[in-house]
């Protein structure tokens, strides 16, 4: 069954990524975006990690997305984003995004299973005794702010520092 | 009492989806003839009355007429989004009532089933994360219609949507504290185990939830996406027939799961006040009813007038909630867009944040202390009232409704006298500014 589970949402996953380079409209595009968001919530609860299941609905799907909306349909359109990648500064950068892609993919195929994060994983059984001794959100809250609260901290000063710094930007050009 | 077998499981967990579908879209076509009644009663009219004994037909008569109606296509319309936008919006707001409690666990002979479709562990997180899908399908809706009052809908519905969110996750940040967890079957126990509901100790988060649920469910004073007299219908202008009511349907579902989780979150659930025959909670594989003198728990014993007491419990205190929904439509003039943004960033957001701080240091303080019991929640009370008060001081509507976002002077004037008696509507002042409209 969680095979089963899994193959559908690794099928949504793929069809929605080649959906979004695919699509014809930029709306188009969100929506297979979203399915892929989606899919990728349903193969994170396939791992009991449900805190980062709903999280990813409610952020990514739920909020960055809707930005996303926001600008794609406050532009309005017609402009043909591809010709952006298709010649200067834009098919260089692209190109250089895909390759950094397929090298990451590369080693991961060829890579043996020992990935540093792997130890973090402490198993399905593991996951059960967890969820039940500290909840869902406790399972990922207690070592985010006992082993890991600086890094924690610093990826917060750094998301304040960039949005700061975006609103600096944006000021500048009004 | 045991838990049920993996089959039981299965065939148990089919049936309350059955049910508990079938029941609240039945709920939600009643809740129409509600509002339509109670618009009614507070209008000093009749309301709809030939469709069976007190109109009581009315619900299936529109249904029926839904059905039969023309559908129409715009001819400019992207008809694909078009389609899928009210699937869209109707999805989200029906599969959001699983995670809620509505009863205590029933025993039957093949164990003790809980009565809640899905006990998730991510409990709440889970409806924040679905609703907050459901802002595509009005967007899309707007868009796909290709016109422009239907796409002004779509746009203020994710702003408004997106922006009160914020808000609405904020304030259940005090209720997760207090109660240590987010599924929703353990927030009712901890009400129970408190010995009181967390409208008590946490009264302003209960406001900003509140607030925020009228936002997210786009009901007045805060439905500008559809606000009639600017924007035809906003969103479903160009929507007729069935493609329309699905719309109706979710905005109805959207009130009855916004209703449903009040009661849960602040209203004990299906908890029956000052009686601790229902307290029934799962602890280790054990349906537990509490903790004795020695700390060890003591089972519960579940019966089935118990889970039937607790139902009713629970019904009246969502069709409370649905009565307030219907309440305020007929209080409360609508906002001004810019007054909108404006109560949700400025307003909303730092004092969620500021409540979140002091509830947090609150418990902080009281646990170094020792303090716990009856005397923790009366501290909590205390402070809570304290902020309450100041917040609902300081966010005088009056204040609001004559404030623009970008004059400070203008919430310094001296309020305009009220005359005196009842029934008399407060209006805009006449100097009120041009609002900077989306």
């Amino acid at each position: 069954m969680v095979d089963l589970l899994f193959y559908v949402f690794a099928a949504v996953v793929l069809g929605g990524g080649i959906g979004v380079v695919l699509a014809r409209s930029p709306v188009g595009s969100l929506l297979f975006m979203l399915a892929t968001l989606f899919a990728m919530a349903g193969i994170f609860v396939l791992f009991e990690a449900h805190f980062l299941a709903a999280i990813q609905v409610m952020v990514y799907a739920g909020a960055i997305m809707v930005l996303f909306l926001f600008v794609i349909m406050l532009l309005n359109l017609g402009h043909d984003f591809r010709k952006d990648f298709t010649h200067g500064a834009g098919m260089i950068a692209a190109f250089a995004v895909a390759g950094l892609l397929a090298g990451l993919l590369a080693r991961q195929l060829r890579g043996t299973g020992d990935h540093p994060l792997y130890a973090f994983f402490p198993g399905p059984e593991g996951m059960d005794a967890l969820l039940a001794e500290r909840g869902a959100v406790g399972a990922i809250a207690h070592p985010l702010f006992t082993d890991y609260v600086v890094a924690f901290e610093l990826t917060g000063i750094l998301l304040l520092m960039a949005l700061v710094g975006a609103i600096a930007i944006a000021k500048q050009r009004v | 009492m045991h838990e049920l077998s993996s089959t039981a499981f299965v065939i148990s967990s089919s049936i309350k989806v059955f049910l508990v579908f079938s029941i609240s879209l039945a709920l939600v076509a009643y809740m129409t003839l509600a509002e339509r009644k109670v618009s009614g009663f507070i209008q000093d009219r009749l309301g709809p009355n030939r469709a069976g004994k007190f109109g009581l037909l009315q619900p299936i008569a529109d249904g029926i007429k839904n059905f039969l109606k023309e559908e129409t296509m715009p001819a400019t319309a992207n008809r694909f989004f078009f389609v899928l936008a009210p699937m869209l919006a109707i999805i989200p707001a029906v599969v959001t009532i699983a995670v809620i409690p509505f009863a205590a666990p029933l025993p039957t002979p093949w164990g003790v089933v809980d009565m809640v479709v899905a006990d998730l562990p991510i409990g709440i997180l889970y409806i924040l994360a679905l609703s907050s899908l459901g802002v595509y399908g009005l967007f899309l809706a707007g868009w796909a219609s290709n016109n422009k009052y239907a796409l002004l809908g779509g746009v203020r519905s994710s702003s408004q949507m997106v922006s009160y969110e914020v808000a609405l996750g904020l304030s259940l940040i005090p209720v997760f504290m207090l109660a240590g967890n987010v599924t929703l079957t353990e927030i009712v126990w901890q009400q129970q185990m408190l010995g009181m509901w967390y409208l008590v100790p946490l009264s302003l988060a209960f406001l900003l939830f509140v607030i925020s649920a009228f936002a997210e469910t786009n009901r007045l004073p805060f439905d500008l996406p559809e606000a009639e007299s600017e924007l035809v219908t906003g969103y479903h202008t160009e929507y007729s027939a069935m493609k329309f009511s699905m719309f109706f349907i979710a905005e109805y579902s959207h009130i009855l799961t916004a209703s449903a989780l009040m009661a849960t979150l602040f209203l004990g659930g299906w908890s029956i006040p000052f009686w601790s025959g229902d307290h029934m909670f799962w602890y280790q594989g054990m349906l537990i009813s509490g903790f004795g003198a020695d700390g060890l728990p003591v089972a519960a014993t579940p019966a089935w007038w118990i889970t039937l007491l607790t139902l009713v419990s629970f019904a009246l205190k969502t069709a409370f909630f649905i009565l307030v929904f219907i309440w305020v439509r007929w209080t409360l003039p609508r906002f001004r867009y810019d007054q909108v943004m404006h109560l949700g960033w400025k307003v909303m957001l730092p004092v969620a944040l500021a409540y979140v701080m002091i509830v947090a240091a609150t418990i902080l303080v009281l646990d170094q202390v020792g303090v716990e019991g009856f005397l923790f929640g009366a501290v909590l009370t205390v402070v809570s009232l304290i902020c309450t008060m100041v917040f609902v001081f300081v966010v005088d509507r009056d204040r609001i409704i004559s404030g623009t976002t970008d004059d400070p002077g203008a919430n310094a004037r001296p309020r305009s006298p009220v005359p005196s008696g009842a029934g008399v509507r407060r209006v805009l002042p006449a100097g009120a500014r041009a609002s900077s409209e989306l």
